[in-house]
């Protein structure tokens, strides 16, 4: 049986994946920018679940990794707002969502 | 053929990322005991605000410099934006009677209540950007037709922390040291202030390009 700690670093593997799959797979924009936030958030759940050392659970949590995740939502919203901008950019430029002129990288 | 070779290689960083992870120390290298020996001289009793405000200031200083940041960026590449036009719409009209007071009360309180609970400056600052968005999707933004204002109200914030932290080092302080028996009062001063300009900036960030006034 995994424990919740477990589980959840388990849990941000997964969602460090998912996003590293849809930056590499997807052709929209959109999607990879959707996919680098579901990365940092699966970094962001790691440096929560390592706060509170497995076992202490009476222990409170290590506030350092807090600030740190704190901090890094602030900037994953920066850094979201500015792509999107981007983004917007090549649009209006190409009236394409797409780095290639066709929907597939295979 | 890359498709399978993305999902495989996605498969074992999956496996491989599961394994590191599970397999961290265990040990106390850990920077808890550090703060909460030190939290008295904080001026605060949040250990997250004793960091974030004061422990490690330099992380919330360059913080609020890439809030800034990318807003010049995007108003240096983004499309201009013409603000929307004033609506009459009485929904609209009731809910920005209504939940705009609290908003600005929810934001003050939860400047305030960062000082010993979960709160700060940037959850006030993203509570009172939703209260302007409403405004702005009203059409009622006063500050996008007062560009000098505007500018000012966004970089208050880092001006601010800026003068607080530079000018002590003038009178024998480090860098970023503030004096500990008056620490409260400045942490409130930059949170306040940063507060102001992180909910400006966010807002200026959700227009999404630099403001174009009707009119010109």
């Amino acid at each position: 049986m995994i424990s919740s700690e477990q589980l959840y670093l388990i849990a941000a593997a997964a969602l460090v994946t998912i996003g590293f799959y849809a930056i590499g797979r997807s052709p929209n924009l959109m999607r990879k920018l959707l996919g680098i936030n579901v990365l940092g958030n699966g970094i962001f759940l790691f440096l929560i679940s390592v706060a509170r050392p497995p076992g202490k659970s009476d222990q409170s949590p290590d506030p350092v990794p807090q600030a740190m995740v704190l901090t890094g939502i602030v900037v994953a919203v920066c850094a979201t707002a500015f792509a999107l901008t981007l983004v917007d950019r090549y649009r209006a430029a190409t009236g394409r969502l797409t780095l290639t002129e066709t929907d597939d990288y295979a | 053929m890359s498709k399978w070779l993305t999902r495989l290689f996605c498969l074992s960083l999956f496996v491989g990322l599961s394994l590191a992870l599970l397999q961290l120390p265990n040990d106390d290298a850990r920077l808890s005991p550090a703060v909460t020996r030190q939290l008295d001289a904080s001026g605060v009793s949040n250990p997250v605000t004793a960091v974030l405000l004061n422990f490690r200031s330099y992380d919330t200083l360059l913080e609020i410099a890439v809030l800034l940041l990318a807003l010049v960026g995007a108003w240096a590449i983004g499309q201009p934006r013409t603000a929307p036009a004033t609506l009459d719409d009485a929904p609209l009209l009731i809910v920005l009677r209504l939940f705009l007071p609290p908003i600005i009360l929810g934001a003050a309180y939860f400047l305030w209540v960062g000082a010993s609970a979960p709160g700060g400056a940037f959850q006030g600052g993203a509570i009172l950007a939703g209260g302007l968005i409403l405004l702005l999707l009203g059409g009622r933004s006063p500050w996008l037709r007062r560009p000098l204002l505007h500018r000012f109200l966004l970089i208050l914030g880092l001006t601010i922390f800026l003068m607080l932290t530079v000018l002590p080092s003038f009178s024998g302080h480090a860098f970023l040291q503030y004096p500990p028996e008056e620490a409260k009062i400045w942490i409130l001063m930059i949170e306040s202030a940063a507060l102001i300009s992180i909910a400006f900036t966010l807002t200026a960030l959700f227009l999404g390009g630099p403001p174009r006034s009707p009119n010109s």
